[in-house]
């Protein structure tokens, strides 16, 4: 019989080891999945977890897709460290686009280089703010952090299509429900700067970002405290931490982080606002984070990984036929071997005789 | 604006369609969260009985079988969260948000065959007679059979959490797991068995919405509704009888503001759709603002993983 032992101490080979072992094993299941719909598995999985890496179109798209989900995902890293779960980000990046998006419409027309900062100032307040909602309500009212930033998510979806049918319309647009193209505007259009894999400006402020969350966790006094709270609430409030602070501080970061990547979706890939404008990045980042093992290093190589089966779940939807869905299905089924795999950190499995 | 087309006994009945799902889904969670278990993939759960009781019913023709289908369907997906927080001891919040996830996706790729169909109609459960009485009849006795069956539901939740030995044991298990295990009970095994019908009643809800409310199949029709039934169960403070009312509270909103939103008031429509999101905030603000209360009703144990050393 099978039985879990706890280990003296968790062990860190399988801290590495268990993300690697959960998209093997996602391509497994995943393969077989593919194989049951009547679609050839060996083609599917080399097009979702190779082709992305190694074909030049394919890697040009690559960080398009990567910088918006590790940005969020170092955000809410930061938060899911300290136990505090916004799981909003959906939302935050909505508003950041549109607050960023609303400064470049209202200077539409002027140039100069400061008119992108000021955007990206604009949606990382935007962002912050809203993810402080969630944070002042536990805060002040105890209210869970979970139910109000997920909520929030579906007011700001509804806000976006009040916004595209009202304020933010293109006023030359025909009365479609879109912003103008602030893509196709020299001034808001995002610079690229690495094209070969898809490096723009945002992706250069998403990695300088990522090293400061880096350095922010492993020598700043706040990471410390941010990873006590989440290790030993109690411990952490006997050392003078106090909780509200971190709450506040970790939502309105990731808040900041998601609306930032919201506008530099708006300005870049996506280049107007529209209905359609989310596409569920703020929830592909809560995997991110979680395969990267919370932790910048781990992040960049995990929104990698699943920037890839974007790009790689695309082209197979035109070349096998491959259903949208069995894209989302095979994120989620990484997340559930992720978390399966987890226990062998801090048990090992041993084999039990039953006592005679 | 003509407010007289707004007929209140019309308006009661297709609130309490619309609260059906919330209804079903809160109490299958409220006994889940009973027995120290959170689970956040509700919403993924109700999209899989959604899509399960819509095939179940449009290929055997049967609005029952499929009931019975969106209860199974919703059964089997939440074993996995089982499975993984029981046994395999993970995070409960992380993998109620994968099966959401998992849940959304899966059900797309499993009904993508099947949008645009419309599903055989539920009959309505008519007592000859008193259905035909004004507005009484209307309001009690002309509704789907799956609304009276929420009702007794509720009942039997109450009754069972309440008066009987095994609601004792199951509450035993969330309000101290270690207790629970050294009398001598299988607290991973009841805790499984809570989550599966959690996972049932989630499913219901979905095929509810489903096969009655909407009535029929498309990608992420839930919209929400499981992550208000969350929410429900920290309104009702884990008391059965009140997830009814937050419940018909919630279907009432969202019948007075699609009902504002076809009679063309000044509001626009994308202000009135978030109100039931933003009155669930409010709802959880008031009612989490009394730490003491809510302590004191908050199974103790809820959230936290249980591992016996031996």
């Amino acid at each position: 019989m099978l039985m879990l032992e706890q280990r003296p101490q968790p062990s860190k080979t399988m801290l590495y080891l268990t993300p690697v072992m959960a998209v093997l094993a996602t391509m497994l299941v995943g393969g077989m999945l593919f194989w049951a719909m009547g679609i050839d598995p060996f083609r599917a999985i080399y097009l979702l977890f190779v082709d992305p890496f190694v074909d030049s179109y394919n890697l040009s798209q690559l960080f398009v897709k990567a910088s918006p989900l590790i940005l969020i995902a170092m955000g809410l890293s930061i938060g899911f460290r300290a136990g505090v779960w916004n799981i909003g980000a959906e939302g935050q990046f909505i508003i950041g686009a549109i607050c960023g998006g609303a400064v470049g419409l209202a200077l539409w027309g002027s140039t100069g280089w400061w008119i992108l900062p000021l955007m990206a100032l604009a949606a990382a307040l935007g962002g912050a703010l809203w993810g402080l909602i969630p944070a002042v309500l536990k805060i002040k009212f105890n209210a869970n952090e979970i139910l109000v930033s997920l909520m929030l998510v579906y007011v700001a979806g509804n806000l976006l299509a009040e916004m595209v049918q009202g304020v933010l319309r293109a006023p030359d647009g025909m009365g479609f429900p879109e912003s103008r193209n602030l893509g196709r505007n020299d001034p808001t259009a995002l610079p690229d700067v690495f094209p070969a894999l898809g490096i723009d400006a945002g992706g250069v402020v998403m990695l300088i970002l990522l090293a400061m969350a880096f350095f922010l966790l492993q020598k700043h006094a706040l990471g410390f405290q941010i990873k006590l709270t989440g290790d030993s609430p109690r411990a952490a409030r006997f050392a003078g931490v106090k909780p509200g602070v971190i709450i506040a501080v970790c939502l309105g970061i990731s808040g900041a982080a998601a609306g930032l990547a919201g506008m530099f979706e708006l300005t870049g890939a996506a280049g107007k606002l529209t209905i359609d404008f989310p596409l569920g990045y703020g929830f592909t980042a809560i995997i991110v984070a979680f395969l990267g093992r919370l932790n910048p290093v781990g992040i960049l190589l995990a929104g990698v990984v699943l920037a890839g089966t974007y790009i790689g779940g695309e082209n197979a939807q035109f070349m096998l036929q491959l259903p949208a869905a069995a894209v989302t299905v095979f994120q989620g089924m990484m997340l559930f071997f992720l978390l399966g795999f987890e226990i062998l950190i801090n048990y090992r499995v041993k084999r039990m005789r039953r006592a005679v | 604006m003509d407010f007289s087309s707004l007929n209140a006994v019309a308006m009661i009945v297709l609130l309490i369609g619309a609260a059906t799902p919330i209804l079903l889904a809160a109490i299958g969670e409220l006994v889940v969260e009973k027995s120290g278990v959170l689970n956040l993939g509700v919403e993924g759960m109700m999209i899989i009985g959604a899509v399960t009781g819509f095939i179940a019913a449009t290929t055997t023709g049967s609005p029952m079988l499929g009931f019975v289908g969106g209860a199974i369907g919703g059964a089997v997906v939440s074993m996995l969260f089982a499975f993984l927080t029981q046994y395999l001891l993970s995070n409960q919040v992380a993998t109620g948000l994968a099966l959401t996830m998992f849940g959304l996706g899966m059900a797309a790729l499993i009904g993508r065959n099947y949008n645009g169909i419309k599903p055989p109609r539920a009959e309505r459960l008519d007592v000859p007679g008193l259905s035909d009485f004004p507005i009484l009849g209307e309001l009690l006795f002309s509704h789907d059979p799956i609304i009276y069956f929420s009702i007794v539901l509720v009942f039997a939740v109450w009754w069972f959490l309440n008066r009987s030995r095994a609601g004792l044991v199951l509450r035993a298990c969330g309000e101290n797991h270690d207790a629970a295990h050294s009398l001598g009970y299988n607290v991973q095994l009841i805790r499984f068995g809570a989550i599966m019908f959690g996972g049932a009643c989630a499913g219901l809800g979905g095929a509810y919405v489903s096969l009655i409310r909407v009535p029929q199949w498309t990608e992420g029709m839930t919209a929400g509704v499981g992550w208000i039934a969350l929410a429900i169960v920290v309104f009702a403070s884990w008391k059965p009888w009140r997830v009814i009312l937050g419940a018909y509270m919630f279907g009432g909103i969202t019948i007075l503001q699609l009902s504002l939103q076809a009679l063309g008031i000044s509001i626009s429509g994308a202000y009135l759709s978030m109100t039931p999101y933003v009155v669930t905030i409010v709802v959880l603000v008031i009612m989490s603002a009394d730490r003491k209360r809510a302590s004191l009703n908050a199974p103790a144990c809820l959230g936290r993983s249980f591992h016996a050393s031996h």
